[in-house]
């Protein structure tokens, strides 16, 4: 039983552009939700290592000494929970189109701010296209195959059923590629990943893109190796599994439910619509009558535009949202298969090993000590990433769905205060 | 006391006293005051105006109709209660007596159709609807349903209401008679023989297109009219069709009540929260129903403005008609004139067979001529007599007819004023619930 794995990572950073967040060493002071707990092996041991001494071979090993400082920050921090303990800070802005003669495409301002040492300088600012992202997204999860890897936003779009250029598009793209480099942002260990670390300062990512590909290449394929089965996945992994199984069940079914809604009320905004030019139309034929009617045709009116508004948000707020989580599910599904993968070459080596031992002696080799080491630390690391995707999840619904109600209360609020006061003029005359 | 009610009409005509010779002082009291009273209603006061009424129940009836088929009808029970002084009961005589019969529906419409006949210069009341039209898609079109024939039950009432507080109509001796003589309404009716005075549809039309000279208010009037109608048809369409649509976008809510439910199950710390968020979603899913039923009450106010134009046009229609027939008798009555004119001056002015003939086969003898002279001139005289009448007749028609007019504008306004009005509180309401399940929406989502 291990008593510290991975370091339990900081909460998600959220939505919030870099202006908005405090630097770690300003005066002002923002409410964290309670800082993690971590504790340090008895002895203050330089290793994060298990309980028997063994080092932890993990694959960023720049990162073990800066993790190990790290745990000293929350440790000293520990006493004083509502100072920020961020030292990275990324956005994704300013979406511009670029026309070549071979294709045309959008770029996004990626800026950096950062204390951290592996960081050359205190700030970036690069553009990217979505080709980088993806090629972000796929390093990491071939370098950190104990890690879930946050989603990207779909890559294909069907051509003629979506306008890739439109705002809206662009907008809601946007939104998502800035959370991806957020969350990547604020993970303990994904964020020291040298392939990001060259996302984010590559001047020209390209030339990266062939270097880090040489050197790096066929990384998840030497961690895991195939062709072990797993007989029984442990009840704690399976439960997670069935979780993953039935949320994303749920999610599509919300996804449809939401789709709907945006459909009926589009049905329902095209005949608001003529029924205001109805009351118009017979305002014109009538005397006394004329301005109660125009009253009426007016409150049609505002009800049309605060019903556009609010179909705007479910599609733009609320939609994304689900799809990303379902895209996340996929990622942790696959992070569970690796592990029990991961586990399925220790048991069969290991078994191996014992027939071996029995039938001649020879003593269990170290590699399958090793695989045993692979193991607990692909566990430790999960446990610690479905922690914090948990959390995440449980603040990510929580605000759209408030947001959703937040948006239905201003919508009806729209709409009675336009009618309370045509009603006043309606009784006053 | 009833029976002596029912009978008194027939026995006021040749005054039989020889019967109340038998009877007790009070009777012969009773009898004296209400002969007064009946006198009354014939004279026209507006007695009406001091009776109660309402239509207060509906009930399926089965009975076997004209062609002796057995038939379902829904029969309806008007209540009326008198405060003529002398018809009170209970020991202070301080109750009013109350009257009840039942009628149907095709009794109202053969009670209206005397009035319009009766008061062509008047625009009568018109009808709740014979069958259930705009009807959005879970309103029931059968006229057996319970809410149509409710909806049925306080449009007949706002009927009779409406006839009770007309100043014309409500002294009307046979309206009088449908509220309270259950049996012998429709011989009354019958006997009036205004089926005789029916215009013939063709007639009428036939007046539309060939008057000459229409009184400008009133072309005005029959534009406005059909413009009105085409608005409020408009209306109503649409409307129904908004009320189809809203109904869909709140019950589809409905749904993520049961996911909600289903996903706070597989939830630690989030579950209690999405699982009550869950019923306010189901709550604001059936919250529509009653919104929308409240609505109908408004479109029945629209529609009976709506029916209302149709009387409109009947009042405009008759005026083209008797406007004609003035033009008619004024063209003949010329044309006799110019007749006589040749006659006794022997110019043929206009070409006519007469003119043919006498020149090929010889002129008439001067006694012939003399004859035909005087024909002709009671002829002229008749023609003035009925043009005289005509005008009197149409120029009474325009009076009345524009002074109800005016009073129909007024109500009319103040009516759909009124109605608007009621929309707008309506629409307030449905705001205030849907902020009111949103936010306690929100505060389950804020514990989750």
């Amino acid at each position: 039983m291990m008593s510290v794995g991975a370091p339990k990572g900081l909460p998600s950073s959220g939505q919030k552009p870099i202006t908005e967040m405090i630097h770690p060493l300003s005066a002002v002071e923002e409410p964290l939700s309670p800082a993690p707990e971590v504790t340090v092996n008895a002895g203050g041991d330089k290793d994060t290592g298990l309980t028997n001494g063994t080092p932890v071979e993990t694959s960023s090993p720049a990162s073990v000494s800066s993790l190990f400082n790290r745990l000293q920050l929350d440790d000293d921090l520990d006493g004083d929970a509502s100072t920020e303990t961020r030292d990275l800070f990324v956005t994704v802005d300013d979406p511009k189109k670029h026309v070549s003669t071979m294709e045309t495409y959008i770029t996004y301002r990626v800026s950096t701010k950062t204390t951290r040492i592996e960081f050359d300088l205190p700030e970036y600012c690069v553009r990217r296209r979505y080709q980088d992202f993806d090629w972000l997204r796929i390093k990491l999860e071939d370098s950190q195959p104990t890690h879930l890897i946050p989603p990207l936003p779909e890559k294909f779009v069907m051509k003629g059923v979506v306008d890739r250029f439109s705002e809206e598009f662009v907008e809601t793209r946007m939104k998502a590629l800035d959370k991806f480099l957020k969350r990547v942002a604020d993970h303990p260990v994904l964020s020291f990943n040298p392939h990001f670390n060259a996302f984010l300062t590559a001047k020209d990512l390209n030339k990266r893109q062939g270097l880090a590909l040489l050197t790096k290449v066929g990384e998840s394929v030497k961690y895991v190796a195939g062709g072990y089965k797993l007989r029984a996945r442990p009840a704690e992994y399976a439960s997670m599994g069935d979780y993953l199984d039935t949320f994303s069940g749920k999610l599509g079914t919300m996804d449809r439910i939401a789709q709907r809604i945006v459909k009926e009320q589009s049905e329902y905004l095209t005949e608001l619509r003529e029924y205001g030019t109805v009351y118009s139309s017979w305002a014109a034929v009538e005397e006394e009558l004329q301005r109660p009617l125009e009253g009426v045709a007016g409150s049609v009116s505002t009800c049309c535009r605060a019903l556009e508004d609010l179909s705007e948000n479910i599609s733009q707020d609320f939609l994304p949202v689900l799809r990303e989580y379902v895209l996340y599910i996929e990622s942790m599904k696959n992070v569970l298969r690796k592990r029990d993968q991961c586990q399925a070459e220790y048991e069969g080596r290991l078994e191996a090993a014992v027939l071996r031992r029995q039938e001649d002696r020879t003593p269990i080799p170290a590699e399958v000590e090793k695989c045993q080491d692979k193991v607990e630390c692909f566990n430790a690391d999960l446990k610690a990433d479905w922690e914090r995707w948990q959390r995440n999840k449980r603040q990510d619904f929580k605000q759209i769905l408030t947001g959703m109600a937040d948006k239905n209360i201003s919508y009806y609020e729209k709409v009675s205060f336009f009618l309370i006061r045509s009603r006043e003029e309606l009784e006053g005359s | 006391l009833k029976i002596i009610w029912g009978s008194l009409p027939k026995a006021l005509r040749p005054p039989l006293w020889e019967p109340l010779l038998y009877m007790d002082a009070f009777c012969f009291v009773v009898c004296n005051l209400l002969a007064f009273v009946f006198q009354m209603v014939e004279k026209g006061t507006s007695l009406l105006k001091k009776l109660e009424m309402n239509v207060s129940e509906a009930e399926k009836r089965t009975g076997k109709n004209s062609v002796n088929m057995q038939e379902t009808y829904t029969v309806y029970l008007i209540e009326t209660r008198s405060h003529i002084t002398g018809i009170y009961s209970g020991s202070d005589g301080s109750t009013p007596v109350p009257d009840m019969l039942w009628r149907r529906y095709s009794e109202f419409e053969l009670l209206r159709t005397y009035l319009l006949v009766t008061y062509p210069f008047i625009i009568i009341p018109p009808l709740p609807e014979k069958r259930a039209e705009f009807v959005w898609h879970k309103l029931s079109a059968d006229n057996l349903d319970p809410d149509f024939v409710e909806r049925r039950r306080v449009g007949l009432e706002n009927f009779l209401l409406r006839v009770a507080s007309h100043p014309l109509l409500s002294n009307d001796k046979i309206f009088f008679l449908f509220l309270t003589d259950e049996k012998g309404w429709r011989d009354a009716v019958l006997e009036t023989g205004f089926q005789d005075k029916v215009d013939s549809r063709l007639k009428s039309l036939s007046a539309s297109f060939r008057v000459k000279n229409p009184d400008k208010r009133f072309t005005a009037l029959k534009q406005y009219s059909d413009e009105l109608n085409t608005a409020i048809s408009q209306l109503l369409r649409i409307r129904a069709r908004v009320a189809d649509r809203l109904y869909g976008v709140y019950k589809v809510h409905g749904n993520y009540g049961r996911v909600f439910s289903e996903w706070s199950a597989i939830e630690k710390e989030m579950g209690d929260g999405l699982q009550s968020a869950g019923h306010h979603m189901d709550t604001y899913a059936a919250s529509i129903d009653d919104i929308l039923e409240e609505e109908e009450h408004y479109a029945d106010q629209l529609k009976e403005y709506l029916f209302y134009t149709e009387a409109v046009r009947s009042v405009c229609r008759k005026h083209e008609l008797i406007q004609y027939e003035l033009e008619m008798a004024a063209q003949d009555l010329t044309y006799k004139k110019q007749q006589r004119e040749e006659l006794a001056t022997g110019t043929v002015r206009v070409f006519s067979l007469k003119g043919m003939t006498s020149k090929l086969f010889g002129q008439e003898s001067q006694e012939q001529r003399e004859q035909k002279l005087m024909a002709l001139e009671q002829d002229i005289k008749e023609g003035e007599e009925l043009l005289k009448e005509k005008n009197q007749e149409c120029h009474e028609f325009v009076q009345s007819a524009w002074k109800d007019i005016e009073r129909f504008k007024e109500q009319k306004d103040r009516d759909l004023r009124e109605a608007l009005i009621s929309y707008a509180i309506m629409q307030i309401s449905m705001c205030k619930k849907g902020i009111q399940v949103w936010s306690n929406a929100k505060e389950c989502f804020s514990k989750m």
